[in-house]
């Protein structure tokens, strides 16, 4: 059994220890905004905060998270910086299909909370690990800067 | 008659539990409205009103799919009292925000207030809500006149309700803004107040259909409205094939066949069977034949969660028998297109005498362009939910053609068609790998194995990478006769590359009309002696439709080919591109022997070359053509015509010295007709030069022994933010709503990978013609 505090919430688990967080997100407690798209940390569709920092579901054992902090896409908004950075996306009709945004969101409320004036380059660093097959980087990169108070972000 | 019916969330989410009613009282099936009722599965047999359907199909666009088109209200419009409208849309979203332009379309035209519209997701069901194929980039082009006439037929509907509870001529009354106001009196009910007693009005004739003068439109082509599902994408609600949650649902992995016609020879599932979690395993029996849209077989683990089944596929022991094409290898693939190549192969188009021409020309040149396989690689790779209750299977998932699930599923399961269900999630991308449905038949096979319980398939990234029906591979050959001045006066193009068509037939050799008339055969040039010739290629490997299709090898080929051609002859990449498309005309299909012509009317749909030039003009005008660059930066400039519209790009690389490349900006224009959404059009065309940009750069599927190398994104590496493009600007023809619409989804892409490799070599003398890039540019 292994507990879990998600979005606020404690959680019992009884699932094998490596079972990854992803999927006691997704198939346990249904909290299907968090997206599998890899399962190896390669594209960040499964991102989400881990004591305030982005981490990668889909390779994240439950055996390592004891005691931690989870937060996911559909408690972000509860966080002033996340909400600002939905409200952006919605603004500027960032997503196409939206299945990465998810975790794009988790990637870019992390940075905003630990950078809140971020350069190009910064967002290109914090956001390399997160693909959108749509092609939406531009007005990913403008929202950022909008939700960053930045005036005239443009996709 | 309460008559609920569930929201798109819910039937998506769940629908055993659908969310609060929205609608109405005293509201019978036959009445106005009804049409939203059919989600919930509630209404039977319904009858249409017959003027209002396309009865007899005629020959092109939308008359020409499968169940054409259907215009009624009594379809696609509901309305509460309490004045909410749901408008249902029919097509499948994948990104291309059909969910937000069709509805748009309906609630224009019938003045309705779009703070106060639902938008609500139809069910797989052709007869009913006409064709629902979404691939084709053609959701809008043959949709937007038949919602406007349902969106007028509702208003109208309204409005002479509105006039009999006056006891006045309907010619006093009008709509406006979710309104009917009497005019003389300023009078007014809300449409809620409206509802019932416009239901018993009669759906108006064809003829008797007032639509708005254009001017009038009020969301129509403004861009003023956001994206309907962007919040709940922003807070992940958004519900997506791999999402569906049903009551006691297993979850199941499917170790396929790796290599093509591969079968399952014998398996041990003990190992598996002892994990925690998982259920039970069940082999999944191939179809015989070519593959069309069937499961490929193979062995199911079913489990308690998706982990679990995971876990349990990697401890099958399964002895295979690969079959015929365990020797397929790319690098010995290539060496056979290109040998084919090197010969004659089945003339398809014959202008003029090529070679005599070529012949007397003053000088020939000849160059030889390859492009691997693509995967389609959507973030949400292919999943799907099935059950069974009582004889009837309902299925869930992201479907580009959910009738043809429909059919598929009750064709593998022996059950009517009428008993199956398909509901339709967003897709989370689709690009032509969910018009091919097999992941859903497999969950409904599954869901029987299991007596009907519900059943989630999940396919892996590496399932999805080495299960694809991958973009075709191909060799493009062109030979140019040039006169004295550097024009071709004479243009040879061999296109080989495996058909789709053999995911149809068996042993298919040759392109399909539809693969020629995407780019090769139709070069609208102003060349005299042009012959196109088909060498015969054998697939592999299921072929399938990515956006854009063979658009993507031909635009790359034709569009190097011209540039390569212009720097023979020391001339302006731009203008020698207009000369070479030459003065504008109007060229038939028919001129260009071509038959397919994107499904078309020949007529209302010729190739105009005067478009073709705006958008080169428009994007070179844009892209500030000629300005003076930093040493290792350029230019390159491509057009395409493709989904009967015509985009140009100019890209703008910069190439370091150890050849590592930025993309600064892009500039894309394109002439598609008048737009709904015009920032829904730029995002699509950002979109196509991201993907562009990915298959030019990186993008490539090779087998070894048969079987995909790739597994997963460190190998097959699609295009990064800091990759990207850093800017890309789209610049929209304006359009005429009285003339007809063109493709949007997917034009945007074919003159991206050109437009990048005639920028590279600008910017450094190198000339690309094998793709992906890779690190060609590496010194």
């Amino acid at each position: 059994m292994t507990r879990l505090n998600i979005n606020g919430k404690q959680y019992d688990i009884d699932l094998p220890a490596d079972t990854p967080l992803l999927w006691v997100l997704r198939d346990e407690i249904g909290l299907t905004g968090t997206k599998f798209g890899c399962g190896m940390a390669l594209c960040g569709a499964c991102t989400v905060h881990i004591d305030g920092q982005p981490g990668r579901a889909c390779v994240t054992p439950i055996s390592a998270l004891a005691g931690r902090k989870i937060v996911t896409i559909e408690a972000i908004g509860a966080d002033q910086v996340g909400q600002a950075v939905q409200a952006a996306w919605v603004d500027l009709n960032v997503p196409q299909c939206g299945y990465c945004q998810a975790g794009q969101i988790m990637s870019a409320t992390a940075l905003l909370k630990q950078n809140p004036r971020p350069t190009d380059a910064d967002i290109d660093s914090a956001m390399t690990g997160n693909i959108c097959r749509c092609g939406t980087y531009g007005r990913i990169r403008a929202a950022i800067k909008q939700a960053a108070g930045e005036k005239g972000a443009t996709p | 008659m309460n008559t609920p019916f569930h929201s798109s969330k819910a039937m998506a989410a769940d629908a055993a539990a659908p969310e609060t009613p929205l609608l109405i009282t005293n509201i019978s099936r036959r009445e106005f409205l009804q049409g939203a009722t059919a989600l919930g599965g509630l209404v039977l047999a319904v009858g249409y009103p017959g003027d209002l359907r396309a009865e007899d199909p005629p020959k092109y666009g939308a008359d020409a799919m499968p169940h054409g088109w259907v215009d009624s209200p009594l379809v696609f419009v509901a309305i509460g009292e309490d004045g909410i409208v749901s408008i249902v849309c029919h097509r499948s979203e994948m990104g291309q925000g059909v969910r937000t332009g069709m509805p748009m379309i309906v609630a224009d035209e019938l003045e309705a207030d779009w703070t106060r519209v639902r938008v609500v997701q139809a069910p797989g069901d052709e007869a009913r809500y006409g064709n629902q194929d979404t691939d084709g980039s053609r959701s809008t082009r043959h949709f937007f006149m038949p919602m406007r006439r349902c969106g007028a037929a509702a208003r109208q509907m309204l409005e002479a309700a509105a006039a009999a509870r006056w006891q006045v001529p309907v010619g006093d009354v009008q709509a406006k803004n979710h309104e009917v106001v009497h005019v003389a009196t300023g009078r007014r009910f809300g449409y809620g107040a409206l509802a019932k007693e416009a239901s018993s009005m009669p759906v108006p004739a064809p003829d008797a259909i007032r639509l708005k003068d254009p001017a009038q439109f009020r969301y129509i082509g403004t861009g003023k409205l956001k994206l309907v599902d962007a919040p709940d994408i922003a807070t992940g609600k958004a519900q997506y094939g791999i999402d569906t949650r049903l009551p006691s649902m297993l979850y199941a992995v499917v170790a396929r066949p790796q290599v093509y016609g591969g079968k399952v020879v014998s398996y041990d599932a003990t190992a598996a069977l002892k994990l925690p979690g998982v259920v039970r395993v069940v082999q999944i029996e191939p179809t015989p034949g070519p593959p069309e849209f069937n499961p490929l077989g193979g062995v199911a683990v079913i489990a308690r969660n998706t982990w679990a089944a995971t876990q349990g596929r990697s401890a099958l022991k399964i002895v295979w028998d690969d079959g015929a094409n365990a020797g397929y290898d790319s690098v010995a693939y290539k060496a056979t297109l290109e040998e084919a190549a090197g010969k004659a192969g089945l003339v398809v188009r014959n202008d003029g005498d090529f070679s005599a021409a070529a012949a007397a020309a003053a000088k020939r040149i000849t160059a030889e362009y390859y492009l691997p396989h693509l995967a389609h690689a959507s973030m949400e790779p292919p999943a799907a939910s099935a059950r069974i209750v009582q004889g009837k299977c309902e299925v869930w998932g992201g479907f580009q053609s959910p009738q043809g699930v429909r059919d598929r599923v009750a064709k593998r399961l022996d059950m009517p068609v009428e008993d199956v269900t398909v509901h339709v999630t967003l897709l989370g991308g689709g690009f032509g790998r969910k018009s091919m449905c097999d992941y859903g038949i497999e969950a409904a096979v599954l869901s029987k194995a299991m007596d009907g319980s519900p059943v989630k398939v999940v396919w892996t990234r590496d399932d999805d990478l080495h299960n694809d029906y991958f973009h075709t591979v191909s060799v493009e050959h062109l030979e140019a006769g040039v006169d004295a001045r550097g024009l071709p006066v004479a243009w040879l193009h061999r296109s080989v590359s495996p058909t789709i068509d053999s995911t149809f037939v068996a042993d298919a050799r040759q392109q399909a009309n539809y693969e020629l008339g995407m780019g090769v055969i139709n070069v609208p040039f102003a060349i005299p002696n042009i012959r196109i010739e088909n060498p015969e290629a054998i697939a592999h490997t299921r072929i399938g439709w990515f956006r854009s299709v063979t658009n993507i090898p031909h635009a790359f080929a034709v569009q190097s080919f011209v540039a390569e051609l212009a720097a023979a002859a020391g001339r302006d990449p731009r203008d020698f591109l207009l000369e070479v498309i030459g003065p504008a005309r109007v060229v038939t299909p028919q001129m260009l022997s071509d038959t397919y012509n994107e499904g078309e009317s020949p007529e209302r749909y010729p190739v105009d070359t005067g478009r073709l030039r705006g958008v080169v003009e428009l994007a070179a005008k844009e892209a500030g053509w000629g300005r003076s660059l930093p040493k290792g930066s350029g230019l390159g400039i491509a057009a395409h015509y493709s989904f009967v519209s015509y985009v140009a790009a100019v890209v703008e690389v910069a190439v370091d010295a150890r050849g590592e490349m930025t993309i600064p900006r892009v500039d894309i224009a394109i002439d598609c007709g008048a737009t709904v959404n015009p920032d829904g059009v730029r995002a699509q065309l950002q979109g196509a030069c991201v993907m562009g940009v990915s298959a030019a750069m990186s993008g490539a599927i090779t087998f070894k022994g048969g079987r995909v190398q790739q597994d997963n994104f460190h190998q097959y590496e699609v295009t990064r933010m800091p990759a990207a493009p850093r800017e890309i600007r789209v610049h929209i023809v304006p359009g005429d709503y009285g003339k007809p619409l063109g493709g949007v989804g997917e034009p945007g892409v074919p003159p991206v990978l050109p437009a990048l490799c005639n920028a590279i070599f600008a910017a450094t003398g190198k000339r690309i013609r094998r793709l992906p890039i890779g690190d060609q540019l590496r010194t």
